[in-house]
């Protein structure tokens, strides 16, 4: 992106936010820091608060009470009355739709930003081309959005929002417009993006393997507040909830702890059946295992594994090289197998099989 | 065979008897009128000058309309504020208003003897007997037509292209100027040519109000109006002209609103 903007000790500063406001259902309230150069990733249902967290960043919404700072900037402040306006926070901006003018070709959608700054239509449109060149879609330079496809609406969206150099990005599900293909190269782009990124990013995603994927830490958001946050693979490992074991995709049972022999967990499983864990509980508690912890055996087997269920097959469903199958117990749960052994295990719904996992795996959480 | 569709029928009926109707006066004023008749009442001054007049000061009006009407528009479109039915309803009163009740009440507000006649004439502005007064009147009749069109067209457009805007570092006003106009402008020319149809059409709130002086205040309408009592013949040229001047402004605009943002159509 050429020459180093001067104010690059500010593009080096992190952001840090502090809001409360009132939001239909619930009550927004949140505090949150990201250091520059670093991205977190705000992952939670729909309605949950998260957009509004990046539309209170960008200045467009101003809530109750609360402060913005990014670096020794200070854009919010309600208390001392401070409101810098959207224009002078300088976000760079990418929206769920990517919000394209629609009247503007690719290249002067990207130099729209730093027109005041740049001098000349010829220069403009020089360095917007440089920009788009960077995304792979400077071809598309004279074509108007509705004429582009998701993927590269996404490219010039993010060329636009970086092209006046940005004091912060913040990303609202910038991959979830775009069709599955698309969306694996589409991500491992942005992650680039984000690697060389020397801001401040907040990225907000309803989808837990896309925060893991993109965001150097992941906040769990649920009803305006945050429930955990820390890197993705200790939220999958030490959910501190039913909900956040959930978002990460692990299969949820409920039951009740109590003491074991060897040191492990007895959990009885509502609805029948009993497992293991190395976690400590007592009490009603959720038990939480990733899909791919699981394996499935022949029934009749004895693998190894501490934890049985005897299941039937309710779903198949292939995801590339691997299968994700449904399963009914006593409650309902997903295991993850090789497309291979699915075959060789002849997995079709109805078959009974058996599921097994490590009680290592299982993740307990007082419910 | 297909088998009878009344319904069709009916419809394409219906169609025929309204583009008749509709048309069937419009081609007798160019069938009653000899074409050297036409060119002849072109070279009367009398006619001359209320053709001018009428488009000078609907061109002014329409400024006025424009400069003061988008912004209003804008308002109304982007601001939720206690009110704002009530100031919408009273904006578009003049659109149901008989124009000669517009006329009187016009009268009763800025004439001599009006509310703030007295404050004018200390300013030394006259309106009565006046172009100025025919622009007022113009504006007051034409303005509803452009400022409901406009909010129409602002309140269509995506919210997040102009937060878009903002973030990109641009201010409330370039964001008015730079994606609002440009996104909504179909709709603003649509409502910049009704609003021009209605004032070119403008008869009694301008001559209750401004009266039919010949060179100041009477308008081409109102020229027909008075050759209709003396001379047929002339009215019907000078309708004529006005015909042709309305179909084709009718056209202009909609070439224009279809021409004037590729990135807009078939969206």
């Amino acid at each position: 992106m050429g020459a180093r903007d001067p104010l690059s000790e500010e593009e080096g500063a992190a952001l840090e936010l502090g809001a409360e406001l009132r939001l239909g259902a619930f009550d927004l309230e949140i505090e949150l820091a990201v250091p520059a150069g670093c991205c977190l990733a705000l992952a939670g249902p729909s309605g949950a608060g998260k957009s509004t967290v990046l539309r209170v960043v960008a200045g467009l919404l101003r809530p109750d009470r609360g402060n913005v700072r990014c670096g020794e900037a200070t854009w919010l402040d309600t208390e001392a009355g401070i409101d810098l306006p959207p224009e002078l926070r300088r976000c760079g901006y990418v929206f769920q739709d990517y919000a394209l003018f629609p009247h503007l070709r690719a290249w002067q959608n990207v130099a729209y930003g730093p027109r005041r700054e740049v001098r000349g239509r010829a220069e403009r449109r020089r360095r917007a081309e440089a920009l788009l060149e960077r995304f792979g879609v400077a071809h598309l330079a004279d074509a108007y959005p509705r004429t582009l496809s998701g993927g590269e609406r996404q490219r010039v969206a993010l060329a636009r929002a970086l092209a006046p150099r940005p004091r912060a990005l913040l990303l609202d599900e910038p991959l979830a417009a775009l069709d599955s293909r698309t969306r694996a190269a589409a991500t491992r782009e942005l992650a680039s993006v984000l690697r060389e990124a020397e801001v401040p990013t907040l990225l907000v995603t309803h989808d837990f393997a896309e925060a893991a994927t993109l965001g150097d830490t992941v906040a769990v958001m649920a009803e305006g507040k945050l429930v955990q946050r820390g890197r993705a693979a200790d939220l999958a490992a030490r959910p501190v909830s039913a909900f956040v074991a959930d978002l990460t995709g692990a299969v949820v049972l409920s039951g009740v702890a109590r003491p074991g022999a060897e040191g492990l967990t007895l959990v009885d499983l509502d609805g029948g059946g009993a497992i293991a864990s190395v976690d400590h509980a007592t009490g009603p508690v959720t038990v939480s295992v990733f899909p791919w912890e699981i394996a499935l055996e022949p029934p009749g087997g004895s693998g190894s594994a501490r934890n049985r269920l005897a299941v039937e097959v309710a779903s198949v469903t292939e995801l590339g090289s691997r299968v994700r199958v449904g399963l009914e117990g006593p409650q309902p749960l997903a295991a993850e197998v090789t497309a291979a052994s699915a075959r060789a295990l002849g997995l079709a719904p109805g078959r009974t099989v058996v599921a097994t996992w490590k009680a290592a795996a299982t993740r307990l959480t007082s419910s | 065979m297909s088998a009878v569709r009344p319904f069709r029928a009916i419809v394409t009926v219906a169609l025929a008897f309204a583009l008749c109707f509709l048309t069937l006066p419009v081609v007798a004023i160019f069938a009653g009128t000899p074409p050297g008749e036409l060119v002849a009442s072109l070279g009367d001054p009398a006619a001359l000058d209320a053709l001018s007049l009428s488009l000078q000061a609907t061109l002014a009006a329409l400024a006025v309309i424009v400069v003061v009407g988008a912004p209003a528009a804008y308002a109304l479109a982007t601001r939720s504020f206690r009110g704002r039915s009530a100031v919408i309803t009273l904006v578009e009163l003049p659109l149901v208003l008989p124009p000669a009740v517009a006329g009187i009440a016009l009268l009763a507000a800025l004439g001599p003897q009006g509310l703030l006649g007295g404050w004018l004439e200390d300013a030394g502005v006259r309106l009565v007997f006046e172009t100025a007064g025919v622009i007022v009147a113009l504006v007051f009749v034409a303005a509803p037509f452009f400022i409901s069109q406009a909010q129409a067209a602002f309140s269509a457009v995506d919210r997040t292209w102009l937060d878009a805007s903002r973030t990109l570092g641009a201010t409330e006003a370039r964001t008015f100027l730079s994606v609002m106009v440009p996104s909504a402008l179909p709709g603003l020319l649509s409502g910049l040519a009704l609003a021009w149809g209605r004032a070119l059409g403008e008869f009694g709130a301008t001559l209750i109000f401004a009266g039919s002086l010949s060179g100041v205040t009477q308008t081409a309408p109102l020229a027909i109006y008075e050759l209709f009592a003396t001379d047929l013949n002339a009215a019907l040229a000078l309708s004529a002209v006005l015909v042709a001047i309305s179909a084709a402004l009718l056209l202009s605009v909609k070439l224009v609103g279809g021409r004037v943002a590729p990135g807009l159509l078939a969206r």
